[in-house]
């Protein structure tokens, strides 16, 4: 865009020259520098800087202080990330986050597809299938855990259901199957969201690429795996990166319905161990370790997405 | 067949996905919440007293006017700031727009849960904003994703438009102001709605700063209720599910009477980008 103002303004007159060199600088409509200044001053004071900061932190010897309070934080070079890395409760709970993912994420992304397509078209009933496929995402966790402890409690609905099949000890106290049912709960709370991705990818779906794979002699089956499935791939994509970041942020869930990652561990998250290292243990130092590893787990798991979703 | 068998699934599902939302319903009005299977049907005993349970242990009045300051808080900063970023995004040229939509894509993928430790030493520590409102609403102030919607939006409408406002004179505030806000109404709804829930369910930044019970937002109130009391209460599950349904009832119902606006279409525009 520089480029073809500055080779526009050659041979005109010097004010125009001046015009364009100014252009140059800050652009044909400096006015936008001003609209977008807020949001941008928001971007780095609510992102860049705390992101430097985070990586900072990590690196030094920080306590919290009293604000004013200048205190010296020296240098520690990697100490906190070996102090995290060889903590049990640290990789317990990435082990946590990493059989929560096994299970969240294939989960989303085949039932979103299917709900996707089965939604997609004309049918009957769709203002209430839309509503009622999207109330959980629109509705605060902390409700929806208040029914799911409600459900899943000792004596609960789900336990008089299955009767002698109840598990014992029940779901949110047995340390196997409390990170199931997280990941079970997350998986329903955000369906609807990734319904809706899908939604709108499959209207990028050529009609021809159907009709030709019905006279191909492809069933619905066929032409669900040979047509729809490629055609979304870049909304998969993005399903799978958006799913891992929710796993990734995973915190009210294992606070709230398994009471603090419990039992024994067992269900805590990345981000609870956090919580409590940095501010309920005053480590932050530590806790901004654990956030640092996690970013850098959650980028490399969204490149070997990429890849894998987009091979060829 | 593979009709009836398309519907018996959407249905069958649909049901799974809402039920969990009628048993807090009926279960909150009942005197004492049951579980047995005879319980899923309303049992007679309407009463409200779940109600008056909840609120005698959490200030409900109180807690609902956080949550919608906080709310209200993002919103403004949100359509605001985000309209003039959407636009100047959209439809403007200058130096660093590059840079800054690239950050607006790349915001959305770090996850801010992430960024607590080095925020809470800001807000809380720095500049001593614990127990505010300010210090609630500011790491939320302007969704990115609502730029990204009002920027989408913004970059459908035709150029000529524009040029032709240029030529007459008009500013750019007020081609943004007269010509360009009124014709992305759809947008400032879909966006509306999506920042909305953001803030209104959050919990753990708003846990986090808020210590004092005046200050605290519902789903903080609530969840607090939930960990802290519920365990040594008797029959705890009426009064939290009394005060899930409170909290639960705006975001539903606002999503209920606008719903065709949050359509794939409007977000497709979001997706595809």
């Amino acid at each position: 865009m520089t480029l073809t103002t500055q080779t526009k303004a050659r041979g005109k007159p010097p004010r125009a020259r001046s015009r364009s060199r100014l252009a140059a600088l800050v652009g044909r409509q400096p006015i936008g520098i001003a609209l977008a200044a807020p949001y941008a001053l928001f971007l780095v004071a609510v992102f860049a800087y705390p992101l430097v900061l985070a990586v900072w932190i990590s690196f030094h010897d920080y306590f919290f202080a009293a604000p004013g309070v200048e205190v010296e934080r020296p240098f520690v070079g990697l100490e906190n990330y070996r102090t995290v890395l060889s903590d049990p409760d640290v990789q317990q709970s990435f082990v946590n986050v990493a059989e929560f993912l096994l299970i969240n994420v294939p989960l989303t992304v085949v039932l979103s597809l299917v709900l996707a397509a089965g939604l997609n078209g004309a049918i009957r009933g769709r203002t209430f299938l839309r509503l009622a496929y999207f109330a959980p995402y629109v509705t605060a966790s902390v409700a929806l855990v208040a029914v799911w402890l409600f459900m899943f409690s000792q004596d609960g609905m789900v336990n008089e259901l299955l009767g002698p099949l109840a598990p014992d000890p029940s779901w949110l106290v047995n340390s196997t199957l409390a990170m199931p049912v997280i990941a079970l709960f997350v998986t329903w709370k955000q369906l609807g969201f990734f319904v809706l991705l899908y939604l709108a990818a499959l209207q990028g779906v050529p009609k021809e690429l159907y009709e030709s794979a019905a006279s191909d002699g492809a069933g619905r089956l066929g032409a669900f795996w040979h047509v729809t499935v490629p055609g979304v791939r870049s909304a998969t994509t993005l399903v799978l990166i958006l799913s891992t970041i929710t796993g990734a942020n995973l915190f009210t869930e294992p606070y709230l319905l398994t009471n603090g990652g419990g039992p024994n561990g067992a269900s805590s998250s990345p981000v609870l161990v956090m919580y409590q290292k940095g501010i309920e243990q005053g480590n932050p130092d530590t806790a901004a370790a654990i956030g640092v590893v996690l970013v850098i787990g959650v980028l490399l798991i969204s490149l070997v997405h990429k890849k894998l979703v987009e091979r060829d | 067949m593979s009709r009836i068998l398309r519907y018996l699934v959407l249905f069958l599902g649909a049901l799974l996905f809402v039920f969990p939302f009628y048993y807090m319903l009926i279960s909150s009005f009942q005197s004492e919440p049951q579980t047995t299977l005879g319980s899923v049907l309303p049992s007679g005993g309407f009463t409200l007293d779940n109600y008056t349970a909840i609120n005698s242990r959490v200030d409900l009045i109180q807690s609902l006017v956080n949550s919608g300051i906080f709310t209200g808080g993002v919103l403004l900063g949100t359509v605001v700031f985000g309209v003039l970023a959407g636009y100047a995004l959209a439809r403007l040229h200058f130096r660093g727009q590059g840079t800054l939509f690239a950050s607006m894509l790349l915001v959305q993928i770090v996850p801010f849960q992430l960024l607590i430790i080095p925020i809470y030493v800001m807000i809380v520590r720095t500049y001593g904003l614990a127990d505010s409102y300010l210090g609630m609403i500011v790491p939320f102030a302007i969704n990115s994703t609502a730029v990204f919607i009002f920027r989408q939006f913004f970059l459908s409408l035709p150029e000529e438009l524009f040029a032709a406002a240029r030529l007459d004179g008009a500013s750019e505030i007020r081609i943004l102001w007269s010509i360009a806000l009124p014709l992305v109404r759809p947008a400032l709804v879909t966006a509306t709605l999506l920042t909305f829930i953001g803030p209104w369910n959050e919990f753990l930044w708003p846990f986090l700063v808020t210590k004092d019970a005046d200050m605290q937002p519902l789903a903080v109130s609530l969840a607090n209720y939930i960990s802290n009391v519920a365990g040594r209460a008797a029959n705890p599950y009426g009064a939290i599910l009394a005060g899930a349904v409170v909290l639960s009832a705006p975001a539903v119902a606002l999503f209920a009477a606008f719903q065709r606006h949050f359509t794939a279409s409007d977000l497709g525009s979001g997706v595809k980008g």
